[in-house]
């Protein structure tokens, strides 16, 4: 199971710059297990923040996250996440690292290296097991990290803005990539993205997030049929959605514009 | 490519070049150093108790080479110069580590490490012959003093510098506060730390001469100072020789040893 709750979440915080900062104001979101949820939003709306805090990461001002019921106070290998700059352990292997959370949680070895191989296979990196990631490309680097947080057999896989530090026709590659390997796993993900495309492409439900502070504005459900394929991106259907997550997020850029 | 593409890409900032014109670089200023050397001394134009030949410096090199002497310093100086950093290391890294990584440790060094370490180690050399002699312990004490300070606020640096990300991707792989710090800190701080590590054992060599020149009865810079008494200037230049050459390789030591110790990173 991985259902997340979030129940009337605020998180402020101390800036030396700006005084007291208000990133998210009572929000609530339910996100059902096995759905594909995406938040998007324009940047500093706190959306980032959010997954942190449903990491466990760090601790909300009010309110509660939970994870099929019970309250989130601390960072867990049931949340798995996800970020935009990879955060590899340089030191490790394409292997090792992607064996590093089942070594952490004390999976067997002969269990390790089989989950391990599954994952290189998966994610297309047979071949460079034994590289370096200082070795890797970008769109090879990310594939690491999914295949690490998904080796870990997280509930809940958190993704912050996974693809925003790659080029576009590697950031289409991986959007693919994920989505196969969501089709064969079905896990509970919740996506980041500032890119309102990547949000319809991926997501059962995409969240429209206000600017600072964050609160979802517009939530819409995308009945585009599974499994898709870039063709979709031009569909009419599609189009008219992207239009109304553009307009509702229109105006809160601008306001960021002028908050900055 | 045309002798003016060539010579344009010479004066292009940051491009490379073939490496054969690198290495002929190098070789012709070291090879016309030596040439200027030679002119100086044998053309008569520098006396030669002011500057010697390179003919008598060899000449000099072998001398204390047979007799024992460099060998007896060189070992009394190696001695002094690694007991010394070693002792410091082993403190200081840890140390710096955690300084760097945990509030509550850099809050209570912080002001006496930032003290000590615009202390001039060299200023503390009058206090430390009077508390422990001029023998290699007093060495061993400089050359602690004097790096120990340097290498926790670099150590400092470094940890401090290990990106959030890496540790909190590990802490949602499940990880713990300690396997965080042992699996993921301390290991994400190495190369930074043999950086460090380098740059310190150049300075343990300064301090180390200044000490031996200061007051001692034995070390390479004893040897130097007891030839510029006797009117050697061959021999100072085989003791200045020899502690570049030592430096030298000590920093080829730890070139080679980081490769070899951290396959994954790219050593400069």
């Amino acid at each position: 199971m991985g259902s997340l709750s979030i129940d009337n979440v605020s998180l402020t915080f101390e800036s030396r710059k700006a005084g007291k900062v208000v990133a998210l104001n009572e929000l609530s979101l339910e996100i059902p297990d096995k759905q594909f949820a995406v938040i998007v939003g324009p940047s500093g709306c706190g959306k980032s923040s959010l997954l942190d805090l449903i990491a466990g990461l760090r601790d909300t001002s009010g309110g509660y996250c939970r994870i099929d019921g019970d309250a989130i106070d601390r960072p867990g290998s049931d949340r798995g996440m996800v970020f935009q700059t990879y955060s590899l352990f340089p030191w490790l292997t394409v292997q090792r690292n992607i064996e590093f959370g089942p070594s952490i949680n004390g999976v067997s070895k002969s269990q390790r290296e089989e989950r391990t191989a599954h994952y290189v296979h998966a994610v297309g990196l047979s071949g460079f097991e034994n590289a370096y990631p200082s070795q890797l490309s970008g769109g090879m680097r990310q594939r690491v990290a999914i295949a690490r947080a998904l080796a870990n057999n997280p509930e809940v896989l958190l993704m912050d803005e996974p693809f925003g530090a790659l080029d576009s026709q590697t950031r289409s590659i991986m959007q693919q990539l994920l989505l196969e390997m969501w089709e064969q796993e079905h896990k509970t993900v919740l996506f980041v993205t500032h890119d309102i495309d990547e949000a319809l492409y991926l997501g059962d439900v995409v969240y429209v997030m206000s600017a600072r502070p964050g609160r979802i504005m517009d939530t819409i459900t995308v009945d585009l049929d599974r499994p898709r394929d870039y063709e979709i991106t031009t569909s009419a259907d599609f189009i008219a959605l992207k239009r109304r997550i553009m307009t509702s997020l229109h105006g809160e850029v601008e306001k960021t514009m002028t908050i900055m | 490519m045309t002798t003016r593409n060539s010579i344009n890409r010479l004066l292009t900032p940051k491009k490379s070049i073939p490496a054969s014109l690198e290495i002929g670089a190098g070789a012709t200023v070291a090879i016309g150093i030596l040439v200027v050397w030679c002119a100086l001394t044998y053309g008569g134009i520098i006396d030669e108790n002011f500057l010697p030949a390179p003919g008598a410096v060899v000449e000099a090199f072998f001398k204390v080479v047979s007799n024992g002497m460099l060998f007896k310093h060189a070992k009394v100086s190696l001695t002094e110069i690694y007991v010394g950093f070693f002792l410091s290391s082993i403190i200081a890294i840890p140390v710096g580590i955690f300084m760097g990584s945990f509030r509550i440790v850099s809050a209570a060094i912080e002001p006496v490490v930032n003290f000590m370490r615009y202390l001039p180690v060299t200023s503390l050399i009058p206090l430390l012959i009077l508390w422990i002699g001029i023998g290699i312990e007093e060495k061993i004490a400089v050359i602690f003093l004097g790096t120990f300070f340097q290498q926790i606020v670099l150590a400092a640096d470094v940890s401090s510098r290990v990106p959030d990300d890496i540790l909190n991707v590990s802490y949602t792989l499940g990880a713990s506060k300690r396997q965080v710090v042992t699996r993921v800190l301390i290991p994400a701080t190495l190369p930074g730390v043999m950086d460090t590590l380098r740059v310190t054992m150049g300075w343990a060599w300064t301090f180390l001469v200044v000490a031996e020149l200061v007051a001692s009865n034995s070390g390479l810079g004893y040897m130097i100072l007891q030839a510029m008494r006797g009117l050697h200037p061959d021999r100072i230049f085989v003791g200045i020789f020899v502690i570049g050459f030592l430096g030298l390789a000590t920093d080829l030591g730890f070139k080679w040893f980081t490769r070899a110790l951290l396959p994954w990173t790219e050593v400069r």
